[in-house]
């Protein structure tokens, strides 16, 4: 547990909060990377405090890559790559892996779908091999029956995280309301039942070919082994992986609501939910940064805007949460609130409306920005605590800009808000018009929200 | 006598892996590291209150958590009290209202919490390590100086009981309801939610919440765990300045967690709650499971992960990866130091209810009725040994990782024997307690589903008495 090389160094002993502390302090997470005359990249940050390693790879992959017709194509795949490989035969991923002490999983995006494995420090090589393999000789294993299992195992991740689960439809409508056709992510992420009941073997095969190949993969390994090893591992077992083609990525073109997209679902639920969507920015820019300080100015904490009027003082709401959704081409905006029973959606509209336009008149107090940046950068160093999570984020830091190490560059952004940049933002993005989505018990569509607004 | 150290047993069990290094063969690995679970330091204060501090000096933050024992088993009448007390500390305490303290602690860029659980309730605080005494500064008034004003106490009284309301509307969460009010009769401390019903919400009053509280939160009670970027003496200092001069209370301990009072095994039983329209049924099936101290713990445990407690497990092989009616399938015992619940559980598409109930209690059956194989064995086995340092890399796992070897009553050096006892447990081990504590003539089984589609199924595999409950 106790480790002796300092990961990154911070004034000790002032009693100031952290915002106040100006640019003194650095997050650091070393890093050394190497590439394969195949295109492969990879990245070791070595953390020798605990005997473990997290070795994560992202493809660079995501729901937005996906065709027409086959909506949730990419995550249907991300669990293809678990079925075995020429060499390591269904199952024995994940046995050869429990064996190991290491556990394994992944997850699909919109932008890209990542792999981790992790456990004890030994087991390294033997994950690397698994990867390997499973990037190089997938698809002489791949067969129908394979594709038609993942598939119903799909369905049902989707019927528990959507049709079975209370207010879990609206993913299926909102991206829909708020991007126009054609746009890469104005479908979900799990996809429809239909288009995933299309996917073929040779989807796969078209698939596999143009995206997992080692020169659209990252591997990033973090923990208690020693980089030159790593590298040499890498070598041996992925030199062989002949490089794939050149991707031509999604186009996003610019675009903007005239009006607000409004509308009312019924679900089997209690109390009526109010949904807002807005189109902002991608991840990664300044004003990306603002909206995760308005997110939280918003609804972060007990004593948060639209928190303390809904849920503490006026108790119109069980609930409420905002988040910016920082996706590598475009961004969005989501901001619900959950009503009490008996309570209906204009109660709580005329509430969020009110605090979104005080917001952008007043702008927040320095005491607010303060709180939301000093809880912000906390998050930051509980993030630099565990290998997985720091090995993710230097695979994300690598595809947003070229460089892994972006934590205090990352830092930075938030620290170089004003309250002028939270009124900015806030007039510029949210009281722009956007998707309105009142999902209410069924039958009862007159607690719905007002298109329009409502008077204050 | 000395005992083989950990490198010595996994060495031995490295050495069986094939020896072959090439790209078509699994590579040779090297012995797994060594276990070393951090060293705790210890002290007590003049009060009694308990210290433990563990060192973490990698990342600029402190955890620290304040355990004070007794918990839900202590909510007596009124379901629920612990955890309403627990979630009331913050509202207001030291002069601060309920929202000041909210900005107070989130500005030092700090989390504090507050929740109970059956055997405790837990304050806890995650700190930048240069905001450590302003943040224990409010942490000490939320332990010893919460308001619990009247008008408080209904504000969270009531959003409280819409919360309850909201709640049916998860199948997941109406089927574990559902599942411990069968599994543990009436007057059982688990029979009703930890987290109390609307019933006993309404009735919740401030002077009850400050009865609990007078009648609980006291220094012999209580043990501080610290990790992170800290040491023992400065540790010591800071939690003294704050709860040293907190009044030993005339109570001396928390009463134990009443003996298992005999939990009759019924025949088996179906009972299903209606969700019609429901894309899956969520299903419950089993019964009352066994204490923490059992002597068997380390073979429940092992036979546990081979059945359902892991992604290899044959119930999640079964159900998902073969047969392909679920997203995934587990089992599990919820260790308490009284028996708690043995659970296999899973979310299964509608049209194939019956068939995953045939697969689950095949399942069950087979645990008990054949001899497990030794590769299966092997892996779970090495699975539940090498992963442990995992379970340690965080400040927040650490404090985890203690607590609940306190609650257990266990020395803080446990895991040094973990992988010896684990890699001890053999094939007639397993057996031995899954005839013990898996049963299959006298289950529970709950399913939450689309009646009307999923009765017809269910009756005809005769199970047993089917029941409808709201």
């Amino acid at each position: 547990m106790k480790r002796l090389a300092l990961l990154f160094s911070l004034s000790a002993a002032s009693a100031l909060p952290l915002s106040a502390q100006g640019s003194a302090s650095r997050l650091r997470v070393p890093f050394v990377m190497d590439t394969l005359p195949n295109g492969l990249r990879v990245i070791v940050h070595e953390d020798h405090s605990v005997p473990v390693v997290t070795t994560y790879t992202w493809f660079h992959v995501g729901s937005g890559d996906e065709l027409p017709g086959r909506t949730g194509f990419a995550h249907l795949f991300e669990h293809l790559m678990f079925m075995g490989s020429e060499h390591a035969p269904y199952p024995q991923f994940d046995r050869l892996l429990e064996a190991a002490g290491a556990s394994n999983n992944g997850s699909t995006n919109n932008d890209r779908t990542n792999y981790i494995e992790s456990g004890p420090a030994s087991a390294l090589p033997l994950m690397l091999w698994l990867d390997a393999d499973r990037m190089g000789w997938m698809l002489p294993t791949m067969d129908i029956p394979k594709v038609d299992l993942q598939r119903d195992v799909v369905k049902n991740e989707r019927r528990q995280g959507v049709e079975n689960q209370p207010y879990g439809l609206v993913e299926d409508y909102l991206p829909g309301m708020l991007y126009p056709p054609g746009h890469p992510y104005s479908w979900t992420v799990i996809g429809s039942m239909k288009d995933l009941s299309a996917a073929s073997l040779d989807d796969v095969k078209n698939f596999f070919r143009k995206y997992y190949a080692p020169n659209n993969a990252v591997i990033a390994v973090a923990g208690d082994v020693k980089a030159v090893e790593v590298f040499a591992l890498v070598r041996k077992y992925f030199s062989d992986i002949p490089r794939g083609p050149e991707i031509e990525r999604p186009k996003v073109a610019s675009f903007s609501l005239a009006k607000d997209t409004v509308a009312v679902v019924e679900d089997r639920v209690q109390s009526p939910r109010l949904y807002y969507n807005w189109h902002t920015i991608k991840g990664g820019t300044a004003d990306d940064a603002v909206l995760d300080l308005v997110a939280y100015i918003l609804t972060g904490a007990r004593n948060s805007r639209i928190t303390q009027k809904l849920v503490y003082e006026q108790q119109l709401a069980t609930n409420t949460e905002s988040f910016q959704d920082s996706k590598r081409l475009d961004g969005d905006f989501t901001l619900f609130a959950t009503a009490r029973p008996g309570k209906s959606l204009p109660e709580l509209q005329r509430i969020i409306d009110a605090e979104l336009r005080r917001l952008a008149e007043e702008g927040p107090t320095q005491r607010e920005l303060d709180q939301a940046k000093n809880t912000t950068e906390s998050s930051f160093l509980s993030a630099l605590e565990s290998t997985s999570r720091k090995a993710d984020q230097l695979n994300a830091y690598y595809y947003r800009n070229g460089n892994p190490d972006g934590f205090q560059a990352d830092l930075d952004r938030f620290r170089a808000v004003t309250a002028e940049d939270i009124k900015r933002v806030v007039r510029t993005y949210l009281l722009a018009p956007k998707a309105m989505l009142s999902v209410v018990p069924q039958g009862k569509r007159e607690l719905a929200a007002r298109a329009g607004g409502v008077t204050p | 006598m000395t005992r083989p150290t950990l490198r010595a047993i996994t060495a031995l069990l490295a050495a069986a892996t094939p020896a072959a290094a090439q790209v078509t063969t699994p590579p040779d690995l090297a012995s797994p590291p060594g276990l070393k679970t951090p060293a705790v330091q210890e002290t007590r204060l003049t009060n009694g209150l308990r210290l433990l501090v563990v060192p973490m000096h990698e990342v600029p933050l402190i955890q620290v958590v304040l355990n004070v024992a007794g918990g839900a088993r202590e909510d007596g009448a009124r379901p629920g009290l612990a955890t309403f007390t627990a979630s009331m500390l913050d509202k207001g305490a030291g002069g601060r209202d309920a929202n000041t303290v909210a900005a107070d602690v989130a500005y030092l860029g700090a989390q504090l919490f507050a929740g109970a659980d059956w055997n405790g309730t837990n304050v806890s605080l995650r700190v930048p390590k240069r905001s450590i005494g302003a943040a224990l500064d409010l942490m000490a008034d939320v332990v010893l100086r919460p308001a619990f004003s009247s008008i408080e106490v209904k504000r969270q009284r009531d959003l409280r009981l819409a919360n309850l309301i909201q709640q049916r509307d998860q199948p997941g969460a109406v089927a574990t309801l559902a599942y411990n009010s069968i599994v543990f009769p009436e007057g059982h401390p688990y029979h009703r939610p930890i987290g109390g019903d609307s019933g006993s919400t309404a009735g919740l009053d401030s002077s009850m919440v400050r009865g609990f509280y007078q009648s609980t939160f006291r220094p012999d009670r209580v043990t501080v765990i610290v990790t992170g970027d800290v040491t023992l003496t400065e540790a010591r200092a800071e939690i003294e300045r704050r709860f040293g001069g907190w009044q030993k209370g005339t109570l001396t301990s928390p009463s134990a967690s009443k003996p298992a009072q005999a939990i009759a095994a019924a025949p088996t039983k179906v009972y299903l709650v209606d969700k019609p329209g429901a894309a899956q049924s969520v299903i419950r099936i089993g019964h009352a499971g066994v204490e923490r101290s059992s002597p068997d713990y380390y073979a429940i445990q092992v036979m546990n992960t081979l059945l359902g407690g892991s992604f290899s497990s044959r119930l999640n092989s079964n159900l998902r990866e073969t047969k392909g009616y679920t997203y995934g399938a587990r089992s599990g015992f919820d260790f308490q130091p009284i028996p708690g619940a043995f659970t296999a559980s899973a979310d299964v598409r509608t049209d194939v209810t019956d068939s995953s109930l045939v697969e689950f209690f095949g399942e069950l059956r087979r645990i008990r009725d054949e001899k497990v194989d030794p590769v299966e064995l092997d892996r779970t086995k090495r699975y539940l040994a090498l992963r442990v340092p995992g379970a340690f890399e965080t400040t927040g796992q650490v404090a985890g990782q203690l607590g609940t070897l306190l609650t257990f009553g266990l020395p803080f050096n446990w895991f040094d024997d973990y992988v010896r006892r684990i890699m001890a447990v053999t094939a007639e081990d397993v057996q031995r307690v899954a005839r013990q504590y898996v049963r299959t003539d006298s289950l529970a089984v709950i399913v939450v589903g689309d009646i009307q589609k999923i009765r017809p199924g269910v009756e005809r595999l005769k199970l047993g008495p089917l029941e409808v409950r709201k």
